[in-house]
């Protein structure tokens, strides 16, 4: 009964982790850019859904719904000011962009009176509830969080297979002038796929505030989320997911079965293991220069 | 308008290019050798400290900067600089030999994180050296027999040769030696061959191959210099601070170090100085400037993480080359003056191409 | 005697489930030019890239003076004398001419990283002993212009002969020149025609080409060996391949292929 407990637990957080490596993976597969900045939108979304439901009253459904797409919009306002201008600059200028972008938005909330420094407790409907099935006690937030990652995936599956987005998508990252020559509204797709990941990043911290509540350091966990999009393979959707599930469960059996401290090493642990027999990750592509 | 007239390949391969450079880094050495007479007390410290990350800066730039291996989790090897000099000295070892042993440990270190790292490229190297960096903050926590945990540990002061290098002054000047023979020994490497093969390694590993660059050795050589370099910083910031704890070497200090190179300007070694002058004073000037800001903003606890966000984010949208590359630009148009034509440094607009496929 | 300096035996590589090499065997003579020519895909830059152990050939022996290549790992071959340019040119971006062109003196390097890192005398003197080998190369190519230029800045043309005079710092024995000409105006393709010829005679080259450019193959080359879809059609003197009916069917064309094109008047 432990071990399922451990499997749910494991499950539900890997589910956060691959939600934001969701978010890195959109992003490199549409701009081959690699985002630092997905921690602190999910930050900002959690704390966009909070406004929503305190001070602005909304009912539950309607605050969620506003925060993710206020995300999505802020996402495309990213993009157009920020990231826009500098492809097509070396990989690394573009991910301390997003350093930047990521110490700039905690900054700022950090900042902002009386508010910033605190830690608030997201009102969401299904607080502090559990299900008992049986022996298995079920926490409804991470079933919450299974169950909303599994629409989502199947809602994005659905768009990129059959939709031309996703081979557009994939022609503007690989070469973004010829892109360009084929008539793919290459500044158009980027801040769709900005937007994408930002309202995906929304909705991983809208999911999470019950359980770590909302602060301004909530953004760390992105970190964790790296060594789910390498375990998948950056350039894999569903690798995220299941990378995501992998550290997941990693860490809460560690966090069990292993001392103290180990916990927080796993994935990275979890990391150098896969680059060392698996550099690509599981369902990453080997491509090789031609010359 | 200077023009350079070679007659003699010595003056080509000399570090001195002209005669302007012997005066004008001669004075430099004169003010930093009097300095100790010229400034405060505090911010002789603080120009330690510049020094410090310096050194630290000129191993990153060499395995980021030069060699293109960008590593995000530098931070690691100046805490096992820090670490072991302050066990070491604490055990009793002399000065000079726990600081050689602390480079070696350091060195080791880079190793261990350079070999796999052969394997990888881009951001997969990326997240190898984060995930080094995070677990090697653990290990410095956990291990609390030897580094004393979270709690932190304290570190004795410096001597040589039985002279106490405890105060400002000495312990500048200390540092002041060690940055200089840091700075000449990587100017060296870069003008020999071992720094162009750096350079090749960079810019196209099949090229660099098929020159007869041994990828391996180089990439490895690269890390573990690079990883030296920052121990030795560890170490002297250790006896600076007189106190370290792990997460003073965590992921944020490894940010703030590819911040300095970045500002400062990727691929040159004045960059990691002006990055180093950067990152020490930035925050003094906020704390001058905050008193005149209205309160809302003045006072907020998050306006340093904000400030350096943006700055961070303005550099690399309109000033890529970093600070140096603005004093290049500066000094083109007194040189140039009244010639200097607005688009000398005009960057071509670049599009998107994959970098897998580099 | 001219002895064979290079000799591939049933060379295959296989990518996949695409066969792009298949059972190709040649011999490259002491001081000869060797041309691969043949249609775009039929696998000539495939067997420059298996000779620089860029790829590992899956079936067949590639023997180099004696040794087999397939046991020497990439960074090997330029100590053993053998250099080449590529296709798509892959020089150093951000290094000056001067600079890509003493990288390409690294095989001859007589110090180590500690006494770069100290610069001791015998580091200064090596450093202007490649100095000197350099601007021989620098003179021969006349790049004296671009010495201290960025390669980023450079225009196409130049940045060919900056590649070639890279392959020629680490004097090599064997030159493999991967289309050397393509890109390039009549004017300096004549150029390229005149200094081929010098590394092949002043020089002592031997030299090992792709090449589209049928009147510079004829010019310069002694031998010629002809592919198509990874396979030998012909292999001989110009002229022989030349009017070989295989190669002409499946590369070069006739007369009347030609006039069958033209529009009615």
């Amino acid at each position: 009964m432990q071990f399922l407990q451990l499997i749910i637990s494991g499950v539900s957080q890997g589910c956060i982790y691959g939600l934001i490596a969701l978010g890195f993976v959109l992003i490199y597969k549409g701009t081959e850019t690699v985002s630092f900045a997905q921690g602190e939108l999910m930050m900002l979304g959690a704390f966009g859904g909070l406004a929503c439901m305190t001070l602005m009253g909304f009912p539950f459904w309607l605050a969620v719904l506003s925060a993710i797409a206020g995300m999505a919009l802020f996402g495309m306002v990213l993009e157009r000011a920020v990231i826009r201008p500098i492809l097509g600059q070396p990989a690394f200028s573009i991910v301390m962009l997003t350093i930047g972008v990521g110490y700039t938005a905690r900054g700022l909330i950090t900042m902002i009176p009386g508010i910033g420094t605190e830690t608030y407790v997201l009102p969401v409907p299904y607080k502090d509830e559990i299900w008992t099935l049986g022996a298995l006690v079920v926490n409804v937030e991470q079933f919450a969080i299974i169950a909303a990652t599994a629409v989502l995936c199947a809602l994005l599956f659905v768009l990129f297979k059959y939709s031309k987005l996703g081979i557009a998508m994939q022609a503007s990252s690989q070469n973004q002038l010829a892109a360009y020559y084929m008539g793919i509204p290459v500044q158009r797709l980027n801040g769709l796929v900005w937007g994408l990941a930002a309202a995906v990043a929304a909705i991983a911290g809208l999911l999470l505030a019950p359980i770590t509540f909302v602060h301004a350091n909530m953004g760390f966990i992105g970190l964790k989320a790296f060594p789910a999009a390498v375990v998948g393979g950056f350039s894999s959707l569903p690798g995220a997911i299941v990378g995501g599930l992998v550290i997941g469960l990693v860490e809460s059996f560690s966090g069990f079965y292993l001392p103290d401290g180990f916990k927080d090493v796993a994935a990275y642990v979890v990391v150098l293991i896969m680059l060392m027999i698996k550099p690509n990750g599981l369902f990453g592509e080997k491509l090789r220069k031609k010359v | 308008m200077r023009f350079l007239f070679k007659t003699d390949y010595r003056q080509d391969i000399g570090l001195a290019k002209h005669p302007g450079h012997v005066f004008w880094y001669s004075l430099l050495a004169l003010l930093l050798l009097a300095a100790p007479w010229l400034i405060a007390e505090y911010w002789l410290a603080q120009l330690t400290f510049v020094l410090i990350y310096a050194i630290a800066g000129l191993g990153l730039m060499l395995l980021a900067g030069f060699t293109g291996l960008f590593s995000l989790g530098h931070a690691a090897f100046l805490g096992v600089g820090a670490y072991a000099q302050a066990v070491l000295v604490g055990a009793g070892w002399p000065f000079p030999l726990a600081l050689a042993c602390a480079a070696g440990l350091s060195a080791a270190a880079g190793l261990v994180v350079g070999l796999p790292a052969l394997r990888v490229k881009g951001i997969y190297l990326g997240m190898a050296t984060l995930s080094f960096g995070f677990i090697v903050e653990e290990v410095f926590a956990r291990w609390e027999s030897v580094t004393g945990g979270n709690a932190g540990m304290h570190v004795k002061a410096p001597t040589l040769f039985g002279w106490s290098l405890a105060s400002g002054e000495a312990f500048y000047f200390l540092c002041l030696t060690i940055t200089v023979v840091a700075t000449l020994g990587m100017l060296n490497l870069l003008r020999a061959p071992t720094g162009r093969a750096f350079v090749a390694i960079r810019d196209s590993e099949i090229s660099a191959q098929s020159m007869g660059i041994h990828l391996a050795r180089y990439k490895t050589l690269s890390f573990a210099l690079s990883a030296a370099l920052a121990g030795i910083a560890g170490a002297l910031y250790a006896h600076k601070l007189q106190f370290i704890s792990p997460d003073q070497f965590n992921i944020l200090q490894s940010i703030d170090l590819l911040l300095m190179i970045v500002i400062g300007g990727l691929g040159s070694v004045h960059g990691v100085f002006l990055g180093a002058i950067f990152l020490i004073t930035m925050p003094q000037a906020i704390s001058l400037v905050k008193d005149y800001l209205p309160a809302v903003i003045g006072q907020a606890p998050g306006l340093q993480a904000a400030v350096y966000g943006l700055v961070l984010i303005a550099f690399v949208l309109f000033e890529p080359m970093g600070l140096y590359g603005r004093w290049l630009k500066i000094r083109a148009y007194l040189q140039l003056f009244p010639f200097y034509r607005k688009g000398m440094f005009k960057r071509q607009k670049s599009f998107q191409k994959s970098d897998r496929l580099k | 005697m001219t002895t064979t300096i290079l000799s591939a035996r049933d060379l295959s590589v296989r990518f996949g489930g695409v066969l792009a090499v298949n059972k190709v065997s040649f011999d490259v003579r002491e001081g000869e030019v060797f041309t691969l020519i043949g249609p775009n895909g039929a696998g000539k830059t495939t067997v420059f890239n298996l000779i620089s152990r860029i790829y590992t050939p899956t079936t067949g022996e590639i023997d180099y003076l004696g040794k087999k290549l397939t046991d020497q790992p990439p960074h090997a071959i330029a100590a053993l004398g053998i250099a080449r340019t590529f296709q798509n040119i892959e020089l150093f971006e951000h290094a000056t001419v001067l600079h890509n062109l003493l990288i390409g003196r690294h095989t001859h390097r007589q110090t180590g990283f500690l006494r770069d890192m100290f610069f001791t005398p015998a580091a200064r003197e090596a450093e202007l002993q490649a100095r000197l080998k350099a601007e021989e190369v620098i003179d021969l190519l006349h790049l004296q212009h671009y010495r201290d230029t960025m390669v980023a800045g450079l225009p196409y043309g130049v940045r060919k002969v900056v590649e070639l005079a890279r392959a020629l710092c680490t004097e090599p024995k064997l030159l493999l020149l991967d289309e050397p000409s393509s890109g390039l105006n009549v004017e300096e393709t004549d150029d390229m025609a005149f200094w081929i010829q010098d590394i092949q005679q002043e020089l002592g080259i031997t030299v090992l080409m792709v090449e589209h450019d049928m009147s510079l193959v004829s010019k310069v080359s002694d031998r010629v060996l002809a592919m198509n879809q990874g396979e030998v059609l012909a292999m001989g003197t110009p002229r022989e391949v030349q009017n070989d009916p295989a190669v002409i069917e499946a590369y070069l064309g006739t007369v009347d292929d030609v006039s069958s094109l033209r529009r009615a008047a």
